[in-house]
């Protein structure tokens, strides 16, 4: 637990996920490393005439050698310009320590060492196969990255990043928002935000019990806490709630149950995060 | 696993399917010829290479790769064919199903990394020389015209890619076969045809349960046959696969391609097809061709069925020329021209085991058996090697007091030399026998120890070993475990 992980693309929402991740760096006071996956492109040219000659396995391995070699040699100069660019803007918002790392590979895969060694890991909602980051879809790495991450996960929305003033966490009781709250409580990460406790849909005395104890806790460790209760449709009213009061994190537990469970009934956490229009701060 | 399959089928559509279309109609005339081969209608061979090529395109290992009727099998079922008919053959295919899935949950993908570059190359000769060698009966007591239709057929082959723009959007295999088979037909010149090596498929397969008798019997009979057709199916497969990995720079899962392997066998067999494996040749096609994911395999299955169900007829036209010429590309693309030129670069040692697993295959048509041979002269080979890595320095203490020093590996292969270097008829007090810088790596080089402890004893010496412990801890199986560098590192350093 020694570092922040930043993941980088050359997408527009890039710069949101530098300027969370600085903040995430300075309020943690933990070294920021800036990752950059280098993936393989597609397919190289075709040659559809069907024949093998002399040496023609030695000759298409050297040809498709030269095509990747080519490319990966652009692909890494662009990608050290790009970190660089984004570790000078890191270290100006005031990040610990920023440092730069390329990998070859997949995101999803290339992430989880880093991550076993991080804090928090701080990713956009999109990469660079989704043009425009305001749109609300999720990137295909995103979820199985989530998933098989252990430490917190800061999701970006949109092109820029403003440091927190006011987060939402909403409560259900369960287990997962339990533990949410055991985590940031003595974290020095959330220090300094308002936080809004807001819980839906449940009114028996033993969870408004547990509401009132999990708002101890959370002034105990020193949040200044806004409890609310409400009644309705769970994704509008946290999404109502977060722009009526200028919500500018969410944080929440992420994907309780099985992805089995998740193909057939859907998954709450890839709503939140799909609509979102604010940085979702998860945490498995 | 959503991802995945994404990932997996359908990150490349268009060059997949391009792909799969130029392999599917490279495939087909190869499922007739390698039938011809194997003694069964060519029916047998389309279908097995549908079912293979449909099924591992679901079950394989690795993306990309085309599995289908090949010649490396074909060869092995002659016999059988010969002496007992298809439904032995098809039940001898589902019993090599069943042993290669045995072979992909024991990790036997595992063991190809005892199969060294040299074993592989003269594998790929073999293979290329046998395919030749399978074309030479079409070629021989026959007419002038089927010499200029191979040698036209070839000419196209070559050539027509060099034809601008045409030339790399159309197969040249098919080319050849479309211009051959129709200036046979044109012109009505009799030459030999597909239609004349057997039954042409003309409906889609059909579910068959072999039609032999469950004895023990059949089991002797079909056994030995489905053992070498396992092993050289999962010897080219997992070859293929390599080279499959090394063009698209990815990776692939050998275990689970052994376990397809087995599942796209028994498919093809209940199908009514005989048992295939990768092609070497046609992936090679297809990586060129940008196919790069699962849904090429597929493509090339699925397209090769339709082309041949509603094709029959035409099919049939084909003259076996044509065929011929196809073939002689894919031996000529299969083979390692390399390898020839690097005969004079190589040592000798490797030089040699390539060559005795080409002789060997080409002696036996049993690729597993050059194989097996190749392997075993390499691992002799390696051996002789390292057992050159030991000496013994002796030296005088004081008069009738000797040490002697053993630095290096000793095992089988160095302990006759470890014997040699004791001087047991000079006459000394006492003996130190060092073995701080010694590994004894097996049982025979401790009893080569002991025979030298126990002469040195009977000349009358007193001795005295040091670092026998360290020396022998490397005799347990397993002793190194290779993700724990610091373990590894402490039993090879001067202990």
């Amino acid at each position: 637990m020694t570092q922040i992980t930043a993941c980088i693309d050359g997408s527009p929402g890039a710069i949101a996920v530098c300027d969370a991740a600085a903040w995430v760096s300075a309020q943690l006071q933990t070294p920021l490393t800036l990752l950059h996956v280098l993936e393989k492109a597609g397919q190289n040219g075709t040659d559809l005439s069907g024949s093998i000659g002399l040496g023609s396995r030695e000759y298409l391995l050297q040809q498709l050698t030269e095509l990747d070699a080519e490319r990966a040699r652009l692909a890494m100069e662009h990608s050290r310009i790009m970190l660089d660019a984004a570790r000078e803007r890191a270290q100006n918002n005031g990040a610990v320590e920023p440092k730069i790392s390329q990998r070859h590979g997949r995101l999803s895969d290339e992430v989880l060492p880093l991550a076993e060694d991080s804090r928090v890991l701080v990713m956009g909602r999109q990469g660079m196969d989704h043009p425009d980051p305001a749109v609300a879809t999720l990137g295909s790495q995103l979820e199985t990255v989530l998933r098989s991450v252990a430490c917190p996960v800061l999701i970006t929305t949109g092109v820029s990043f403003r440091k927190p003033t006011r987060f939402m966490l909403a409560y259900d009781g369960s287990e997962a928002v339990e533990r949410v709250i055991e985590t940031y409580a003595d974290s020095s990460l959330l220090n300094g935000v308002e936080c809004h406790l807001v819980m839906v849909n449940h009114t028996g005395a033993e969870q408004v019990a547990k509401f009132e104890a999990a708002q101890a806790r959370l002034e105990k460790s020193g949040f200044t806490v806004v409890p609310r209760q409400c009644e309705g449709d769970v994704l509008s009213i946290l999404n109502d709630y977060q722009f009526r009061h200028q919500i500018d994190l969410i944080v929440m537990g992420a994907y309780g149950h099985s992805r089995i469970r998740q193909f057939f009934v859907g998954s709450h956490t890839r709503n939140m995060v799909s609509h979102s229009k604010v940085p979702l701060l998860l945490l498995r | 696993m959503l991802n995945t399959i994404k990932r997996e089928w359908f990150s490349n559509i268009r060059g997949d399917l391009l792909a799969g279309t130029v392999v599917a109609l490279a495939l087909f005339p190869e499922a007739i010829a390698f039938s011809i081969i194997a003694g069964v209608d060519p029916k047998v061979g389309l279908y097995a290479s549908f079912c293979i090529a449909v099924i591992i395109a679901f079950v394989g290992g690795r993306p990309g790769m085309i599995s289908a009727a090949t010649g490396a099998m074909s060869l092995l079922m002659v016999t059988l064919v010969k002496e007992h008919g298809l439904e032995y053959l098809l039940a001898a295919s589902l019993l090599c199903g069943v042993i290669q899935i045995g072979a992909g949950y024991l990790k036997l993908g595992d063991l190809m990394r005892f199969v060294s570059r040299s074993v592989v190359t003269g594998f790929v000769n073999a293979l290329a020389i046998l395919i030749f060698m399978a074309q030479l009966p079409e070629l021989t007591n026959v007419t002038w015209h089927v010499y200029a239709m191979t040698a036209a057929g070839l000419g196209i082959i070559y050539l027509f890619p060099y034809v601008p723009k045409v030339g790399s959007w159309l197969p040249s295999p098919l080319v050849c076969i479309l211009t051959i088979t129709a200036v046979a037909m044109i012109w009505g010149i009799d030459v030999r045809t597909v239609a004349d090596m057997g039954e042409l498929p003309d409906t889609l397969p059909i579910f068959l349960w072999p039609d032999v008798p469950l004895t023990l019997e059949t089991l002797w009979i079909i056994l030995p046959y489905s053992l070498a057709l396992a092993a050289v199916g999962l010897l080219e497969s997992m070859m293929t696969s390599t080279i499959v990995d090394e063009l698209t720079d990815t990776d692939s899962n050998k275990n689970r391609e052994c376990k397809g392997q087995g599942v796209a066998n028994i498919g093809s067999s209940l199908l009514g097809g005989m048992a295939g494996c990768a092609m070497i040749g046609q992936s090679i096609i297809n990586v060129k061709s940008g196919g790069r994911g699962r849904l090429s395999t597929f493509v090339a299955g699925f397209f090769l069925l339709i082309m041949v169900v509603f094709l029959d007829e035409w099919i049939g036209q084909i003259p076996m020329a044509a065929l011929v010429a196809v073939m002689i590309m894919v031996s000529i693309g299969t083979f390692s021209w390399e390898s020839v030129t690097n005969l004079k670069k190589h040592p000798l040692s490797t030089n040699i085991v390539m060559l005795a697993t080409v002789s060997v295959v080409v002696a036996t048509h049993n690729l597993a058996l050059g194989v097996l041979v190749g392997v075993l002269l390499a691992s002799l080979f390696f051996a002789n090697k390292i057992g050159r890595f030991m000496v013994v320095k002796s030296e005088e203490n004081e008069p009738g007091e000797r040490t002697y020093k053993v630095v290096g590996q000793v095992f089988f292969a160095s302990s006759d030399a470890f014997n040699k270097s004791f001087d047991f008829r000079e006459a000394v007090n006492k003996v130190t026998i060092d073995l701080t810088h010694a590994h004894f790596w097996d049982i025979t080089s401790v009893s080569a120890l002991d025979k030298v402890v126990i002469k040195f004893r009977r000349e009358g010496a007193e001795v005295e070993l040091i670092g026998l412990n360290e020396a022998s801890a490397t005799i347990v199986d397993r002793f190194g475990v290779h993700d724990k560098p610091e373990e590894v590192e402490k039993i090879m350093a001067g202990h």
